[in-house]
């Protein structure tokens, strides 16, 4: 019972932890985009796809969904080398998370497309809107923007799944940490310090999530700027002579910006 | 030399699935007590209370369970404790398994309108009585499907327990594989054994959101 907590000697290794904290954001950056691009494929492939195509994409989806990440991961890398396909760990675990998020995001945005009403599909045919258009201007973007807070949650449990790779000694966090600690005997500081490395992350990704829906969702810039002006437009009023005359326009224009 | 894959493996993973269940049964029963412990906290209209519920919730939700893992098996081992592997993994998947669940409730318990509280106070029922009373039997209809949904996260969680050598699927699968070699067709096979496993409840989680939105509709 003479034990106590002593970070000193992990000091030296502040630069593998920083390292190994960039590898998983970069693993993890990887695969969400790639995930999330192929996850929308497969979205829109089961939902208007073959029947026999869009029956391949739910077995899939279900088949990730109701089994273990580590297991993917075993099967991926052991599997696919003992058929004589050998890849780098790094290579297999960025494989294995891509598999694993597209399946979750094809889920997600399956949702999300559901969710737009058939109205509004018919409207854009009748403006005679091309198919890839009506597919990317009238579904995909609004039902991403929906289903956006779903997806980020998910890039923040497949960031902690990224986790697992260490299994396959894949280069990232946990391994790192998995090496400082055999290194040091300090097993117990190690996990503590990259526990909160990872709580640092996850901070990190939701601020970059947040960051990147408020960049890339057309409505809310829109909205965003159709606030501000009418925040300006208050503050101008008074300054002017005949208030009530010239409040009506301004107004006016502030409502037109902001539902343009 | 390498033998093949044989009867006598495909008993050793069935019977190793029962200890997937095990541990899935008490990280789901251990988790419950502490998800509804860390739910009466968060919803708690006192300050000291909700707040280090809040940081605990969001603490936990931004480790990996596999972190937690780690540090529960480590940590009590430095103070003297040598746990068995279950005991370990059984902790740590509660301290997840609570965190999770008490968020997935309170969403449930704060859905349920206003002025069910109102009428119950109006009612000079208790607190604890409006709870017992009025909002959990009606949260608990709309908190099952995301219960059950996040059980089957349980149950693919537990195959972390492999890591500390708890024998459960995975690790009963892994030793297979280290003796005789065909990850492709024991990983299938683990794959396989999970699906089964989770499939149903995934189908019937879904088939209850369905229900509930058509009632809601």
């Amino acid at each position: 019972m003479d034990f106590s907590l002593d970070f000193a000697p992990l000091a030296p290794y502040w630069s593998v932890f920083l390292l190994g904290a960039w590898l998983t954001l970069k693993m993890t950056t990887v695969a969400v985009v790639v995930g999330v691009a192929v996850g929308t494929l497969i979205a829109f492939l089961k939902r208007d796809g073959h029947p026999w195509v869009s029956r391949a994409c739910s077995v899939y989806i279900e088949a990730v969904r109701n089994t273990p990440f580590l297991v993917q991961i075993f099967l991926l890398y052991f599997g696919l080398a003992s058929l004589g396909l050998h890849m780098p760990t790094f290579v297999a675990a960025v494989l294995a998370m891509i598999v694993n998020i597209a399946a979750y995001a094809a889920e997600i945005i399956r949702a999300g497309l559901e969710s737009v009403p058939r109205g509004q599909i018919e409207a854009a045919e009748c403006l005679g809107l091309s198919r890839w258009r009506i597919a990317w201007h009238v579904m995909l973007q609004p039902s991403i923007e929906r289903v956006y807070p779903a997806l980020t949650s998910q890039f923040l449990l497949m960031m902690q799944a990224s986790a697992m790779a260490s299994q396959i000694s894949a280069e990232e966090l946990t391994a790192i940490a998995n090496t400082v600690q055999s290194d040091t005997f300090r097993s117990l500081e190690t996990y503590i310090v990259v526990a909160c490395m990872y709580l640092a992350l996850s901070i990190l990704v939701k601020l970059l999530a947040w960051g990147v829906g408020e960049y890339l969702f057309k409505r809310r810039r829109v909205i965003r700027r159709a606030i501000m002006a009418a925040r300006r437009q208050p503050v101008s009023v008074p300054h002017q002579p005949s208030a009530a005359a010239q409040a009506t326009p301004g107004t006016g224009a502030a409502n037109s910006r902001s539902t343009s | 030399m390498i033998g093949s894959f044989s009867w006598q493996h495909l008993l050793y993973l069935v019977q190793s699935i029962w200890w997937t269940l095990v541990l899935s049964g008490l990280a789901f029963i251990l988790g419950s007590i502490g998800g509804f412990a860390v739910l009466l906290a968060r919803i708690s209209p006192r300050r000291w209370l909700w707040m280090p519920t809040l940081i605990y919730i969001e603490c936990v939700q931004g480790i990996p369970l596999l972190i937690l893992l780690f540090i529960v098996y480590y940590g009590l081992s430095v103070y003297g404790f040598a746990l068995p592997a279950l005991v370990a993994a059984g902790l740590a998947m509660m301290v997840y398994t609570s965190a999770y669940l008490g968020d997935i409730w309170r969403g449930c318990v704060e859905a349920m309108p206003r002025p069910q509280w109102e009428a119950a106070e109006c009612l000079s029922l208790t607190r604890w009585q409006t709870l017992r009373l009025v909002i959990i039997p009606q949260a608990l209809r709309l908190s099952l499907p995301p219960t059950v949904g996040f059980m089957v996260q349980v149950i693919k969680m537990t195959s972390l327990a492999s890591v500390i050598g708890f024998i459960e699927l995975t690790r009963a699968g892994q030793i297979i594989n280290n003796s005789i070699f065909q990850p492709f067709l024991i990983f299938s096979l683990v794959g396989a054994f999970y699906f089964v496993l989770c499939y149903p409840l995934s189908r019937w989680s879904q088939a209850m959101e369905k229900k509930l939105n058509v009632s809601n509709r």
